[in-house]
């Protein structure tokens, strides 16, 4: 069944689980604002792709998980990396190239990963994920540890042959896998509209016999909430779940896309629908929380972006022996 | 009606899997007189290269395998017979021994099989040939990282005597179980006491290489009245010096490159390490479990670059008849100081070596 | 105790033994099992040529069949593996790799290093390989060369039995992803086999016939036809030393450079096309690192630069033989500069 879910009362989380998914989203914002900045240094190598915006769609998924639990990424992958609760410091190091970063400078951004974490890694290949996430997902399965597999991925991905594949085998296999569609409108420069052939990615769902949810990405509460659900019904052996997060991303697809594609979506959503603005304003009036315990959290996430930046500044290259090493396990 | 003092040296059985071998190159001509024992041809098979000892006496009046045929077993190589015997009847001999290879009547019969027994919760490989009611049978054991079937040149010549020659592979070698728990001389000795009380063999001649001397050594001295004889082939335990490199680089080798030139050590002649022979121990020491077994048995025999065991000490007041041979070019384990010993012209190997000696040893006790 | 079985049973045996003894191996691929979902028997085929028949009745729960997704279940294999499994998948056809090759050589191969050391991908892929069934150009190729090429992977491809059963165990055991080539055409050849488990470490060339006049290395099959023309040349006075790397990557080079500095000549066997094939590449590192031994060129001896044809005539013209290796040697023993 395909469906939209009404958002749930913030009720249902604790004080400490709302300060945790602020944390959470507002380390993920820091993060990538300060990437883009300085980024257009040009210090920093290669590409990166950026998740400013689509904060509540990771950390919504990801309160529910614990260290049984893996997910993979795409290459849009920071987001994810930071709500599994992969270390800010070594990222940051990561995606300068340095040997201090989470893959020793030899990933980068694109590959940034901690299996210790269950991250099985941001992905440069569209569509790479959800086949591992199969995997992981028969290995809990296979180790009855009731532990889960999530794959996030793009409107891009929600076309890719691999993907498909694997709706059709979780489902075969009855796999505790959840396939997060996070649909930001547009895969690089294609509109997803125009590249989807369904009226929505949820629709795909029905296609592969496991059901189909459409939340609004912009909402952690939504997002918690089909989140919990898809994840609890996969521990109790119940099969997969796809999942639409509909949202908008505030950056290019990478750094330096020009973005002439697009219109005033990014504007208006800062405006009106910014994750972050939408949970400070619900928890505020709700009164879960107080402004000063959400001040304090971004205070001390903007000094550990600031501490992080300046360690990876500092931090060394890799070395020509590093070069050679960690291909195999042994030759 | 042919001369019964015509004698035929056949082509000879070196262990099991053995169908053909090849001449090589003969070591005598026609017109001379061999005695019993003398080298006469170099054979190989794909197992093992070896000089064949007459086993008749008296003039080499014809050669039938000349260098590079390949004949099977039992097939006639050479005719020998008293001057006075007329050309025409060897000649008839040859023909008959022509036609018997060329007609495939010296196929080779069903071979005996070597059986498993369970001894202390292990399995005990082993191959017994000779008649089974024989009384004391031989009892061969082999050395660190060998099995039973280095006893080729001496387990069937002794079968073939009316004697019940009785090959086996001590724990954590050949086709026996692996598991050989701290890899003690007690329990190796343990396991071979063990192997006669469950063949119900009340007292045995034992005959014992390298580590294998020192298990039967054991044997003796826990069970003195099991023990008819020992015949040591340079044992264990003899002397403190030993070649400790070669015997931790065997324990280690995973390589034919590493291993051939250790098992050259083993031999006076490397020649006789063929192909096979290294291949043979490649797939030995890549079975599960014979990694941990030789590992553990090092232990046994090594204290640091020394021999650990003292088996001169464990056969003192051991009333056990026992004979004791050694190979001069010895490289592994030198001959010894101070023991009455049998010399004989081998490496380490004496029971590969100069079998006819060895065998000749063994059955002064029977 | 080692007695004869076939290539097929010898690789059955692996699995099954390692099955046996660590329960994180599984067994997956289309029809592995066969009958899945279907009214009749179960196990129906037990692989499409029958190498895994036996182990779904064993071994419940670890015999996966698959539909037809390479994608989907070579890179749940792969996702499995980094999850605590060991799983063995079978990618039917090595001609099939075009429909997964992203996740064995964009993922499982390039994990550990692109996480920085911290990935361990302990994946065995199972693949069909080579000529001579007639089943043509999509069914019949070689493509060894393309997972050598791939650093991260290991690539293996046995040519007898009892090699089979070692390797198989060996590549299990491994922790790194590899790629197990069997070729179709051995599957009924038979060797003596020993029953206990056994492994033959990577990296490890057999030298299958020593000799001193020509070094011929052979893959696969081809180690099977290439001493048949040693053979032949026997009888020509001619002592070909036969060479079977058994795997591909790790390649033993050491023992085919010490052949060649022995014999001076070369000829490389190797059933697939010509062009970025094993034998240009070892060719290559043999030119380069034992150039002042070589008293001939280097003898390649391959398939066409075609696909695999179908009829019998022209897959027999195809596939190198005896005879083409025999001249190779020949040219190669009868050069002068």
């Amino acid at each position: 069944m395909t469906g939209t879910l009404a958002s749930p009362a913030s009720q249902d989380l604790t004080a400490d689980q709302l300060l945790d998914a602020y944390r959470v989203m507002r380390t993920i914002r820091a993060f990538e604002d300060r990437v883009h900045e300085e980024f257009a240094t040009g210090e920093i190598p290669g590409f990166v792709h950026l998740y400013a915006g689509e904060e509540a769609s990771a950390a919504g998924v990801c309160a529910h998980l614990d260290e049984r639990d893996a997910i993979a990424s795409t290459h849009r992958g920071h987001g994810h990396c930071i709500a599994k609760g992969v270390d800010v410091t070594t990222m940051m190091a990561e995606i300068y190239g340095k040997a201090t970063g989470t893959c020793r400078g030899k990933g980068g951004s694109m590959h940034i990963a901690d299996l210790s974490k269950g991250m099985l890694g941001a992905n440069g290949i569209v569509g790479g994920g959800p086949p591992l996430i199969c995997g992981r997902a028969l290995a809990s399965k296979h180790k009855g540890d009731g532990g889960v597999a999530v794959a996030f991925f793009g409107d891009g991905a929600s076309n890719q042959g691999t993907t498909l594949e694997s709706l059709n085998l979780a489902t075969v296999w009855n796999l505790p896998a959840i396939f997060v569609a996070e649909n930001n409108g547009y895969a690089e420069s294609t509109s997803s509209t125009w590249s989807v052939a369904s009226d929505d990615i949820a629709d795909r769902a029905a296609a592969f016999g496991m059901p189909g949810v459409i939340v609004d990405g912009f909402d952690f509460f939504a997002v918690y909430e089909a989140a919990g659900e898809a994840i609890a019904r996969a521990r109790e052996g119940g099969g997969p779940t796809l999942i639409e997060v509909k949202f908008t991303r505030y950056y290019g697809h990478f750094e330096g896309d020009q973005q002439l594609y697009r219109g005033s979506e990014v504007a208006e959503a800062q405006e009106k629908l910014d994750c972050l603005k939408r949970f400070r304003a619900r928890v505020t009036e709700g009164g879960q929380l107080t402004a000063e315990q959400l001040d304090r959290i971004d205070a001390e996430v903007a000094k550990a972006i600031d501490d992080a930046v300046a360690a990876a500044k500092a931090a060394p290259k890799p070395g020509p022996d590093d070069l050679l090493t960690d291909v195999y396990v042994s030759y | 009606m042919t001369d019964d003092r015509i004698q035929r040296v056949t082509m000879p059985k070196w262990g099991l899997s053995m169908k053909t071998g090849k001449i090589v190159d003969w070591l005598v001509s026609e017109g001379d007189t061999i005695a019993k024992g003398d080298d006469i041809v170099d054979i190989e098979t794909d197992k093992i290269a070896g000089t064949l000892e007459s086993p008749a006496e008296g003039p080499l009046r014809r050669i039938v395998a000349e260098p590079g045929a390949e004949l099977p077993v039992g097939a006639v190589l050479a005719v020998v017979a008293p001057t006075d015997v007329p050309d025409a009847e060897i000649d008839a001999v040859v023909e008959e021994a022509k036609a018997a290879v060329a007609s495939g009547s010296l196929e080779a019969p069903d071979e005996p099989e070597p059986q498993l027994v369970e001894v202390g919760g292990r399995t005990i490989s082993y191959l017994s040939l000779g008649p089974e009611d024989a009384a004391d049978p031989v009892v061969l054991v082999h050395g660190y990282g060998g099995d039973k079937n280095s006893w080729l040149f001496v387990q069937q010549p002794l079968a073939e005597e009316g004697h019940r020659a009785i090959a086996l592979d001590l724990p954590g070698h050949g086709a026996s179980g692996k598991d050989v728990g701290d890899g003690s001389l007690a329990t190796l000795a343990d396991s071979v006491a063990g192997f006669l009380d469950a063949l119900g063999i009340g007292r045995a001649h034992l005959v014992g290489h390298s580590l294998g001397g020192a298990v039967v050594a054991k044997v003796a001295r826990d069970a003195p009245g099991k023990v008819a004889s020992l015949t040591l082939i340079a044992p264990a335990g003899f002397t403190p010096e030993v070649d400790a490199e070669y015997l931790r680089g065997f324990a280690a080798a995973s390589s034919r490159r590493e291993l051939k030139p250790l098992v050259g050590r083993l031999f006076a002649d490397e020649s006789l390490v063929t192909r096979q022979l290294v291949d043979d121990l490649l797939r030995y020491k890549r079975l599960d479990g014979v990694d941990k077994a030789l590992t553990a048995v090092l232990g046994t025999l090594l204290d640091g670059d020394r021999q650990a065991l003292d088996t001169r000490a464990l056969l003192e007041g051991v009333d056990v008849p026992r004979t004791i041979v050694w190979g001069t070019s010895d490289r592994i384990v030198p001959v010894p100081e101070g023991v009455e010993l049998t010399r004989v012209e081998a490496g380490h190997m004496p029971h590969m070596e100069a079998a006819s000696e060895v065998l000749a040893a063994i059955k002064a006790h029977l | 105790m080692a007695r004869s079985i076939t290539y097929r049973e010898a690789i059955n045996e692996a699995l099954a033994q390692e099955m046996e003894r660590d329960e994180r191996v599984i067994v997956m691929g289309e029809d592995n099992a066969g009958g899945e979902g279907a009214p009749g028997e179960q196990d129906a085929w037990g692989g499409v040529l029958g190498v895994t028949k036996g182990l779904y009745g064993r071994f419940p729960g670890r015999v996966l069949d698959t539909p037809i997704s390479e994608s989907a279940f070579i890179g749940a294999a792969i996702g499995a593996a980094t999850g605590g499994l060991r799983p063995v998948a079978e990618l039917m056809f090595i001609d099939f790799m075009g429909v997964c090759f992203d996740q064995i050589f964009n993922q499982a191969a390039k994990f550990r290093y692109m996480f920085g050391g911290k990935a361990v991908t302990p994946v065995v892929v199972r693949t069909m390989w080579g000529a001579g069934l007639r089943a043509a150009a999509q069914h019949s190729q070689s493509l060894l060369s393309v997972f050598t090429h791939v650093p991260g992977l290991k690539v293996v491809a046995p040519s007898n039995a009892y090699d089979a059963k070692g390797l198989m165990i060996q590549a299990i055991r491994d922790d790194d992803p590899v790629i197990f080539a069997e070729h179709k055409m051995l599957y009924d050849t038979s060797a003596d086999v020993p029953e206990e488990s056994y492994t033959i470490p990577f990296g490890e060339a057999n030298v299958v016939r020593e000799g001193g006049d020509v070094t011929i290395v052979a893959i696969g099959r081809m180690v099977h036809t290439a001493m048949e023309a040693a053979d032949e040349l026997a009888g020509s006075g001619v002592q070909a030393e036969v060479i079977d790397p058994r795997t591909t990557s790790p390649l033993d080079t050491d023992t085919i450079l010490e052949s060649v500095e022995n014999t001076g000549r070369l000829v490389i066997v190797d059933e697939s096309n010509p062009r970025c094939s094993l034998a240009t590449d070892i060719a290559a590192t043999v030119a380069q690192d034992a150039f002042g031994s070589l008293r001939a060129p280097i003898q390649m001896v391959t398939g066409p630069h075609t696909p695999v044809p179908f009829s019998d005539a022209l897959e027999d013209l195809y596939i190198p033989d005896a005879t083409k290796i025999a001249g190779a040697v020949k040219t190669a023993v009868d050069w002068k500069a």
